[in-house]
């Protein structure tokens, strides 16, 4: 399927969807709000068919954050990268995509751990890597740790 | 001719002659425990260092080369590390059975030494029912692995033991049957009888192939019971770190380590024994000549030699085959071994009625 | 914590299998219910060696940061190495020499090789064979005197660096990766007879450990654990990089998605990798080992993602850029996590023994994993 064709079906499901053609893949770059649907949407509908999902992560852009989810469908062998915004960022949250795609859970549960997403319905959201009682999420910006951190 | 027997015999009489009688076996009973505990050290030196040398050779290294001459005295000084190691006891554990356990392993195969013939009228104890004593004794030892599995009040632990427990019971069986058959062929429990019946060619070449079946299930049978890869669930360092003595140290580990390998001593002894004719030198039926030559070697070289090329067999089994899983090591009992044993003792038993056997 | 590993109500047993545990190749700590032997329930704690690498990247330049990719799949150094480099060249839009992307190729397939040869003794140790894990350090021992001369290092190899790789190749490297090819090729066979034949082991590998199709791509498995299962999934054949396309190969496909099918996945996977260092060798272009770039390295306002095939899987290196000398958020998609999301789901209804072979057979490297 080519580009055309998958930003016609995308804006089917969400009309206020924005796209990037720059890079190497397809970006679409949505409000977190209206990921749920689309993500069903991308995972169901026949022609497209993105039933892999190969990489899940977030950025901080000091003024919101974003998750980025990377797809790729195996039967057509096209990709996609979803850029989901998040505008809060006292209390970011978006929903799970744990049942679409199983490997979401590993991945949301890292990303909550160092970016502090909360993923709405995960079955176990709990920190992956770092410890339980701990303050803060490293991976944001603003993240100051006095010991540990080596400011250059 | 000098021999180990006549020795035994010159000391005896000139202890009766000097000692009045019941000193004299007082000190005969003080002499042998001596003797016992000191070869079970001895093995245990040996066996370990041949292991650690079988096993380098087999992966392509050299093994212990630094103590003592080409690395021999490796073991002694690991002896002496072990000894002087601190023997933790866990807070949880059960204190009394967790300490005794390792010495009800090692006293079950100090026990098992007594009716083993060394050499030509060499033995401890010159027991009517040897076969069935060593039967006997050697399911003890399961129960001083499930107590300090048990014991230890570790899960790691007390899976080993359950393991163990399943294994040694189930073993057991196909390893008796195989001693059977050749007690059926023999006609008599006593070891010297089924070594002195040897006398013109050793059970494995005359009792056809079912005796030869028989050897093969107990050699399977034996790795498994004395807890030897490829059946080494017990202990399954990749699975339960170390199974039933995870939780144990210094010497208390030393004295299991100790005992399974002296049990493997025993177990390829008592093989030896009953098909490769104990300490009876290699005869061939009626060949005058030869079996002449093959008496100058000394009876003791002939009991030794045998035993150590069966430790060989199993520890190359060791370092060659993966594990079995435990459900896989059950099944291969009781659906294959057990059977097989079964309908083995019945061609046994009509092979010795017919007096087909040689 | 003391809760937690006591038995719970409904009488199961719970178990910590790590952090330290001999077949946990590392610190996975592995909480696992139990009923008898039988698994109920997998649950990896990780972090036990997270060292946040991702965050001090943000504070290292396009020059440094690539070295602590070392640090994470320490088996698959260069190919990790080279997925950075790889990102790094195409914000900068840079055209490396062919030579550099020859050198490229052959470090990255004996790299592969000697990863596999570790996973291939690890495995057999797994699952209670020791002897074969010496028999392959001898092998990999070849392959790292030969990663010694040329980068310097025999583990952590730090040696594709953006436009090329750092040094030109070692003058006995020909020679000796010949002389390796030749020996290995003599000892496959061996390999076989003392593992993949044996009828115990065998036993112990196949109808254990088995995940379909779908249920690989769902948990976004990749390498030899998704084509084990059938799923196609080489980055090297669906998205070529550095003239992989122009090389004779195929990609080792297994159906049964069991322990066995990921076991023969990589054993041919040894051998596609010795064919491609055949085609390669005698043909190592003449010319530079890297092109000019500048000292300071800055890259364009935009978003980098590449991909290389590693010994494991699909490694990914996504990098965020604000045009500055440094990476504004840069993620490492690593293979081993996302097949370790796997685990649960495939030892569920396994014995403790299959636990381990099941962990030897996704080949996990802990490092790799917490980053």
């Amino acid at each position: 399927m080519t580009n055309e064709e998958i930003k016609a079906v995308i804006s089917e499901y969400s009309p206020e969807a924005t796209f990037d053609e720059t890079g190497t893949w397809l970006n679409v770059m949505i409000q977190a709000t209206d990921w749920l649907p689309l993500a069903e949407a991308l995972r169901n509908h026949s022609a497209l068919d993105f039933d892999y999902l190969f990489c899940l992560t977030g950025v901080d852009w000091k003024t919101h954050l974003s998750v980025v989810y990377h797809l790729t469908s195996k039967k057509y062998g096209h990709s996609l990268v979803v850029k989901a915004k998040l505008d809060d960022r006292n209390d970011p949250v978006i929903e799970t995509v744990c049942g679409i795609w199983r490997t979401a859970e590993f991945h949301e549960r890292e990303v909550y751990d160092l970016l502090g997403v909360r993923f709405r319905n995960h079955p176990d959201l709990r920190r992956l890597f770092l410890t339980d009682d701990w303050k803060g999420f490293p991976l944001r910006k603003d993240y100051e740790d006095p010991i540990n951190m080596i400011k250059l | 001719m000098l021999s180990i027997a006549e020795i035994a015999n010159s000391l005896q009489q000139w202890l009766m002659a000097t000692f009045s009688p019941g000193w004299a076996t007082l000190i005969e009973f003080v002499l042998v425990g001596t003797l016992v505990l000191s070869f079970f050290a001895f093995l245990g030196l040996v066996l370990v260092f041949m292991e650690r040398k079988v096993s380098a050779y087999m992966q392509l290294r050299v093994g212990p080369n630094r103590v003592g001459f080409r690395g021999t005295a490796q073991t002694l000084a690991d002896t002496i590390k072990l000894v002087v190691k601190e023997g933790l006891t866990p807070d949880g554990a059960d204190k009394f059975l967790f300490n005794f356990a390792p010495f009800l392993v090692l006293i079950t195969s100090m026990l098992l030494m007594a009716p083993i013939a060394f050499a030509k009228d060499f033995q401890i104890w010159d027991i009517n029912i040897g076969v069935l004593y060593i039967s006997a004794v050697s399911s003890i030892s399961v129960i001083g692995v499930l107590m300090a599995g048990w014991s230890s009040n570790n899960k790691y632990s007390l899976l080993g033991a359950m393991r163990s427990g399943a294994q040694i019971v189930s073993y057991e069986l196909s390893a008796g049957l195989a001693i059977m058959s050749v007690v059926i062929l023999v006609g008599s429990l006593s070891l010297n009888d089924i070594i002195a019946s040897q006398q013109n060619g050793w059970w494995i070449f005359k009792g056809h192939i079912p005796v030869i079946i028989s050897f093969v299930i107990y050699i399977i049978a034996v790795t498994a019971e004395t807890n030897r890869a490829p059946f080494d669930l017990a202990e399954a360092e990749s699975e339960l770190t170390a199974g039933f003595h995870t939780e144990y140290s210094g010497m208390k580990f030393a004295l299991f380590f100790l005992a399974e390998y002296v049990n493997i001593f025993i177990v390829c002894a008592i093989g030896a024994t009953l098909f490769l004719g104990g300490w009876m030198p290699l005869h061939i039926g009626s060949w005058e000549g030869f079996n002449h030559i093959m008496d100058f070697i000394p009876s003791s070289v002939w009991f030794m030699g045998k035993t150590f090329f069966l430790i060989f067999v199993i520890m190359w089994f060791r370092w060659t085959f993966p594990r079995l899983r435990i459900d896989q090591l059950l099944n291969l009992e009781w659906k294959y071994l057990l059977p097989i044993s079964l309908f083995n003792l019945l061609l046994v038993t009509f092979i010795a009625l017919m007096g087909w056997h040689f | 914590m003391l809760e937690e590993i006591g038995t719970t109500e409904q009488g199961d047993l719970v178990i910590n299998v790590g952090p330290q545990h001999p077949s946990t190749h590392g610190v996975l700590h592995l909480v696992i219910t139990l009923n008898g032997e039988t698994i109920k329930k997998v649950e990896p704690h990780l972090g036990y060696i997270h060292r946040s690498i991702e965050k001090m990247c943000e504070s290292l330049t396009y020059r440094q940061f690539i070295y602590s990719t070392s640090r994470m799949d320490y088996l698959s150094a260069h190919m990790n190495n080279h997925a950075c480099a790889m990102a790094v060249e195409q914000g900068l839009g840079l055209e490396i020499p062919a030579r550099a992307r020859v050198i490229r190729i052959l470090m990255s397939e004996l790299t592969r090789l000697a990863s596999h040869q570790l996973w291939w003794g690890a495995m057999a140790m797994d699952v209670g064979a020791i002897t074969p894990f010496f028999h392959a350090f001898r092998e990999r021992e070849m392959i790292n005197d030969i990663m010694e001369e040329t980068c310097g290092a025999r583990l952590t190899m730090n040696y594709m660096v953006p436009g090329g790789v750092m040094f030109d190749l070692h003058p006995n490297f020909q020679v000796k990766t010949k002389d390796f090819v030749r020996f290995f090729r003599s000892k496959f066979d061996e390999y076989d007879e003392l593992v993949t034949n044996n009828i115990i082991f065998q036993e112990r590998m196949k109808n254990v450990g088995r995940i379909s199709a779908e249920d690989a791509v769902s948990f976004g498995c990749s390498g030899p654990v998704a084509r084990a299962s059938g799923v196609s999934s080489d980055i090297r054949k669906l998205a070529p990089y550095e003239g992989y396309d122009q090389l004779n190969f195929t990609e080792a496909l297994e159906t049964a998605g069991d322990n066995y099918a990921r076991y023969l996945v990589r054993m041919q996977e040894m051998r596609t990798s010795l064919s491609i260092i055949d085609q390669l060798i005698d043909n190592i272009p003449e010319g530079d080992f890297q092109a000019k770039t500048k000292a300071v390295l800055k890259l364009p306002k935009g978003e980098y993602y590449s991909r290389v095939e590693t010994a494991r899987g699909d490694f990914g290196v996504y990098i965020v850029s604000e045009g500055g000398t440094t990476p504004y958020r840069i993620k490492f998609r690593s293979p081993g996590f996302s097949n370790l999301s796997a685990l649960d789901h495939i030892a569920r209804g396994c014995k403790i023994g299959d636990l381990v072979a099941i962990m030897g057979s996704l080949d996990l490297v802990i490092p790799d994993i917490d980053r």
